[in-house]
């Protein structure tokens, strides 16, 4: 598992935010791909669009309802097939089954395309320990393994860098010259790219699908990658977390509309490559040996969870990042570990533990964006709010993160809340501590506690005169029609 | 129901604490608004809160407390009138999810989820008001608060309500469905987060060249003043309620 950073988001997000660079990156990218997805919305309609993110739904409700008998399924296929399915209960066994694969076949050099469950299970240090050359050959994923960083978006996953940065980088690392044109850079990375192509051992990906009546598993790319990854070497290793199963070819057709309209506004992306296990005999290539990796590593608890199910239906399209208006200032790297942005800040604490992550469900001002945004209709603000609940209430301590201090005055501001007439005294002691410091119903700075976290950078109301209940009583209930 | 000009309607105020505490005169502008649309407005003199800042904090138990209080406080009304989009979806939505395991409690909430209108909402698809007959010269933006837009599901009883407003001159906003930044505890546990939302919003308003900002809630409405007078803007925040009152601007303020 990657360093996990969660704890740090406070910190992390106010440094993210006074990172001019990762601003004009986050700027740059902003609105663009949630406008692409909205012009693909509208060019199929809204009310097919709705109509197919129910159908959807009812398909993954489907699917993770019944997962063992899908999960039995798809392991049946693959190994008729000619594959392998092996099932790792966390991240340390799916390295291990990886790393003793690639050892007991003698990997020298494994290409990669594009997989967040990799990410989860820090695969690729596993690998290079072992004497594995590991290369990643998704754009993005290359720029971030160069700058020995972590993806900050799902689709998009050196979001975070200008171009003027990946020019500096590619200067540095490949020794060529600082180039202008995003083009002429993608073509260094080909060049690099091509030759370890054709001379890796293994090709690891993930899976955007499972097809368990078929034992296919399905990516999609736009740059080509993922099929010389999966074709190419004598070993093919799928990695993927046990939810990306579906019943059927059939159901695919929908999930390859939504997926690629909801993440950068394309119909259908470059390539769609179903991958039905290794050479057949009759095949000409291929590899020799298909290794399906199934990684459970906290699922199943999310699974078994009822409120929290729902996270487990995300296609990972990065949808709800692109519209959340706080990924869009703090960027990825600031959520702390592999999942950035809404759906992250549901998944990241369910995967590394909640205490660990407790700052993340409440790191959303709950606006709904994202809801409104998923393909799949994820109702993420409402498993947000059951996290904070679990972290605040949960009679289970070792969920449960808010001290006695916190609990009190949860209780105490319910108490006043309850009466009226304390209300009212409160009102009164708040007005006092704000006059002396106010200017005509305006407070500009303090120190005060608590009363600082508004006014460093914003001006605040101070408590009115009379309240609305008084004024009722005093003037609008007697001139009553 | 006949809710022409002729038959009275009863409606039950719930006026929200931060009208309560810090706009008090929202709440005046929501009361004449409803009474000029031919409503009886009765005020329960008990209530406090709907709950959802604590809701929104995880103090589900406590929340449940105030909720309860809520449903007794408005359990003889006909009608309950939020001048608020968010306390207005805590009360019809997020209170079925608070008692999905008491069903006594549930078959109340439901009950009085069918009651819960969001004030512009209320106007325009109950009363069936479009046009107030209000005055209002000058130019003005308006900000669609997100629990409005995306709970009670309601883009355009507001925007019908202000098109009809004699000499308003309503300039579209940049990015309008994009939130303000407020999110109740989220502005105080993350400020410069809740910050850096507003001052993009804040920005987003001064660039339409309005000198009034309208919206139906007063929360969103108080983070964005906070960063509009920090920046010494003139930009005036207006609750939907001051821009239809006829009494207001008859007085001519």
């Amino acid at each position: 598992m990657p360093e996990v950073k969660t704890q740090a988001f406070r910190n992390s997000s106010e440094t993210a935010l006074k990172n001019t660079q990762l601003q004009q990156a986050l700027k740059r990218a902003g609105t663009g791909f949630d406008g692409a997805r909205r012009q693909a919305i509208d060019s199929v309609g809204a009310v097919n669009w709705d109509l197919w993110r129910d159908e959807a739904r009812k398909i993954k409700i489907h699917a993770l309802e019944n997962l063992d008998y899908y999960l039995d399924l798809l392991e049946q296929k693959v190994t008729e097939n000619g594959g392998e399915v092996h099932f790792a209960k966390d991240s340390e066994e799916a390295n291990l089954i990886v790393s003793q694969i690639a050892k007991s076949r003698n990997v020298q050099i494994a290409t990669k395309s594009k997989s967040m469950v990799s990410e989860e299970l820090d695969l690729n240090k596993v690998l290079e320990k072992s004497g594995v050359e590991v290369y990643e050959t998704d754009l993005g994923e290359y720029i971030i393994q160069l700058a020995e960083e972590t993806p900050s978006h799902l689709v998009a996953p050196a979001l975070h860098k200008t171009k003027e940065e990946v020019a500096l980088l590619l200067h540095e690392k490949l020794q060529v010259p600082i180039l202008d044109d995003i083009e002429d850079m993608a073509r260094v990375a080909r060049d690099v790219l091509r030759d370890k192509f054709f001379n890796a051992d293994m090709g690891i990906s993930g899976a955007n699908f499972l097809i368990a009546e078929t034992g296919s598993l399905v990516i999609i790319t736009n740059e080509g990658n993922g099929r010389l990854c999966t074709s190419a070497p004598r070993i093919h290793i799928g990695i993927t977390g046990m939810e990306k199963v579906i019943p059927s070819l059939q159901d695919l057709g929908l999930f390859l509309r939504l997926l690629p309209r909801s993440a950068t506004g394309q119909h259908l992306t470059s390539y769609v490559s179903i991958v039905n296990g290794p050479k057949r005999e009759t095949d000409e290539d291929g590899p020799s040996e298909f290794h399906l990796v199934l990684v459970d590593n906290g699922r199943s608890r999310m699974l078994a969870d009822p409120e929290l199910r729902e996270a487990l239906y995300c296609i990972r399209c990065g949808a709800c990042l692109n519209i959340c208006p706080v990924y869009q200032k703090v960027g990825g790297h600031s959520y702390g570990w592999v999942y950035p942005g809404p759906i992250g800040a549901i998944v990241s604490p369910e995967l590394v533990g909640l205490k660990r992550a407790s700052d993340l469900p409440f790191a959303s001002s709950l606006c709904g964006a994202c809801k409104d945004a998923c393909p799949i209709k994820i109702n993420i603000p409402r498993m947000l709010l059951h996290q904070r609940h679990k972290l605040s209430e949960s009679t289970d301590v070792s969920e449960r993160n808010i001290g006695l201090t916190g609990r009190l005055a949860a209780k105490f501001t319910g108490h006043i809340l309850q009466h009226p007439k304390q209300l009212s005294i409160t009102r009164s002691i708040i007005r006092l501590i704000q006059l002396p410091l106010s200017n005509k119903g305006t407070l500009k700075k303090t120190s005060l506690p608590i009363l600082s976290r508004w006014t460093k950078n914003r001006d605040m109301k101070v408590i009115a005169p009379k309240s609305f209940r008084s004024i009722w009583q005093t003037e609008l209930y007697k001139d009553k029609d | 129901m006949n809710h022409s000009q002729t038959n009275i309607t009863k409606v039950s105020l719930f006026c929200t604490c931060i009208i309560d505490q810090l706009y008090p005169e929202v709440g005046k502008s929501v009361v004449n608004v409803l009474r000029q649309s031919g409503c009886e407005v009765d005020f329960p003199i008990n209530q406090t809160c709907c709950g959802q800042p604590l809701y929104n904090s995880g103090f589900t138990r406590e929340s449940k407390k105030l909720a309860l209080k809520v449903l007794n406080d408005f359990e003889h009304s006909n009608y309950v009138i939020v001048p608020s989009g968010s306390c207005a979806a805590m009360m019809r939505n997020f209170y079925l999810d608070l008692f999905a395991k008491d069903q006594r409690n549930l078959t109340r909430a439901t009950a009085f989820a069918g009651k819960v209108y969001e004030f512009s909402e209320f106007l325009v698809r109950v009363l069936k008001i479009e046009d107030i007959g209000a005055k209002y010269a000058g130019k003005a933006t308006y900000h669609p608060s997100c629990h409005l837009l995306r709970e009670i599901g309601e883009r355009e009883a507001p925007k019908i309500l202000l098109d009809n407003v004699d000499g308003l001159d309503l300039v579209s906003l940049h990015q309008a469905e994009y939130c303000c930044g407020f999110g109740g505890s989220f502005s105080i546990k993350y400020p410069h987060i809740s910050e850096a939302m507003g001052t993009d919003k804040a920005e987003n308003v001064m660039a339409t060249g309005a000198d009034s900002l309208i919206s139906c809630d007063m929360g969103c409405l108080m983070q964005i003043d906070g960063l509009l007078s920090r920046a010494e803007s003139t930009v005036r925040i207006r609750h939907i309620s001051q821009i239809l009152d006829r009494e207001i601007h008859s007085a001519g303020s």
